[in-house]
């Protein structure tokens, strides 16, 4: 009963509609991400009360908000294939590849989905907004591609651990750690009001994280997926 | 006419499976060893033996998703050694511990498993093959909603949209009624004429439909 054949990204997307499909269903990541980032958010708004913290500590504060609440998420997106039994036909169903990068844009797209409920929630609950909004956007979407590219390998190799939590963020946090100092920097510039200027370092360190992050994710994958 | 279609597929690509000298250490834990065993296609096995006595650690094996300990494993078509890749798209598996996606219907899983294995399937297809397993008319309901007998013949389901050249069953009946036995015994003597087939059971009704033995722990 041969049908006609699917192209490689038709086959991609086909994964990530499925993962967009079964989270809009059950709301697993979604629910974890969305409850850590509000309630993180509203406690550092309580604990700050009428101080203003200056751009640096605010900056800080994005990203700490920001990393711990992917990590609550974006590891579901191979523990759930795990842990439901579903990795095994998954392997043997298409090549390793199309799984990883079906899985990065699902993560991408739950860390966009995370980054637009938490800008606005952090302007209102913390009182600060970005001066220049191009380095603050351009800063956020790189970083998000580099966490995204960085958490779905990641979650590949801890799925098959039995502490998948508390190991997902202690493996991560090092190999987050240039990528997590670069969007700082980039964040604290623009909440400050500098110019593309005075980013072109940290600029440069998150274009390259992101290139190699995929592209060492795209050698390695095969590799742990099938183990 | 079709016969003679199938015989000349048949001559004409060569696929088989050969293992040779095959053992599998947990540690010290001796599994098996010393295992030979060569299926073409168009032949079938079975791999019997007592719980725990490594007959899913084998089809394991045969998949590529462990190694060995001692000896080899592996698809050839042709004289030319498969990759893993190459045989995994002429492959099928139907296991008990293996699960489909509780969150989405029984077609929708159809359809996303023959998508990624790279084939458009029309939903008349779709629905021949639930029908051909007894889930005519289930097709729009949640598979979390199945039961687990129901889950099983979905699996076959899965399985006979992929046509496959290689049918690995571990347990083909478990957790099946008379009517779910009778069907998968029907599927595995249509699925053993033209592909390879391995089945791991302990079923004599079921290992006797097969034409080598391979007794473990014995």
């Amino acid at each position: 009963m041969p049908g006609s054949s699917v192209n490689w990204a038709a086959k991609v997307l086909a994964v990530a509609r499925k993962d967009i499909t079964a989270e809009f269903r059950t709301r697993y990541a979604v629910n974890s991400i969305l409850m850590f980032a509000l309630v993180t958010l509203t406690v550092i708004s309580m604990a700050l009360g009428l101080i203003t913290p200056d751009s640096d500590l605010m900056a800080a504060l994005f990203w700490v908000i920001l990393f711990f609440a992917a990590m609550s998420g974006l590891a579901q997106v191979f523990i759930r294939e795990e842990d439901a039994g579903t990795a095994l036909i998954l392997k043997l169903s298409t090549e390793g590849l199309v799984i990883f990068f079906g899985k990065l844009i699902f993560n991408l797209l739950l860390l966009a989905v995370l980054s637009v409920i938490i800008v606005p929630l952090f302007i209102i609950l913390l009182k600060v907004s970005p001066q220049n909004w191009p380095v603050f956007l351009i800063g956020l979407a790189l970083g998000d591609i580099g966490l995204a590219g960085a958490t779905t390998i990641i979650a590949a190799i801890v799925a098959k651990a039995t502490v998948k939590g508390a190991l997902f963020t202690v493996l991560s946090f090092p190999i987050l750690l240039p990528l997590l100092m670069a969007s700082i920097e980039i964040t604290k510039v623009a909440f400050g009001g500098g110019g593309f200027g005075d980013i072109s370092a940290a600029l440069q360190l998150l274009v390259a994280y992101d290139v190699v992050m995929v592209t060492i994710s795209v050698m390695l994958f095969d590799f742990v997926w099938r183990q | 006419m079709t016969t003679l279609y199938k015989i000349v597929t048949l001559v004409r690509i060569m696929l088989k499976l050969e293992i040779d000298n095959l053992g599998k250490w947990f540690g010290r834990r001796r599994i098996f060893e010393g295992i030979t065993l060569s299926v073409a296609r168009g032949q079938s096995a079975a791999i019997t033996g007592p719980n725990g006595s490594g007959k899913t650690t084998m089809l394991r094996l045969i998949m590529g998703l462990s190694y060995p300990t001692r000896g080899t494993v592996g698809f050839s078509e042709d004289g030319r050694k498969l990759d893993f890749d190459q045989y995994r798209r002429k492959l099928a598996l139907v296991s008990p511990y293996l699960s489909l996606y509780d969150s989405l219907t029984a077609l929708e899983n159809l359809r996303f498993f023959a998508k990624v294995g790279g084939r458009v399937v029309s939903d008349e297809e779709m629905r021949g093959a639930l029908g051909r397993v007894g889930l005519g008319g289930r097709g729009d309901d949640f598979v979390g909603a199945y039961s687990t007998g129901m889950k099983q013949r979905l699996k076959y389901a899965v399985a006979l949209l992929k046509d496959p050249a290689i049918w690995l069953i571990d347990e083909p009946s478990a957790n099946l009624d008379d009517e779910g036995k009778r069907i998968v015994h029907e599927l595995i003597r249509d699925a053993k004429d033209n592909s390879i087939l391995v089945i791991a059971t302990n079923e004599k009704e079921e290992y006797s439909l097969a034409g080598q033995f391979c007794k473990l722990g014995g």
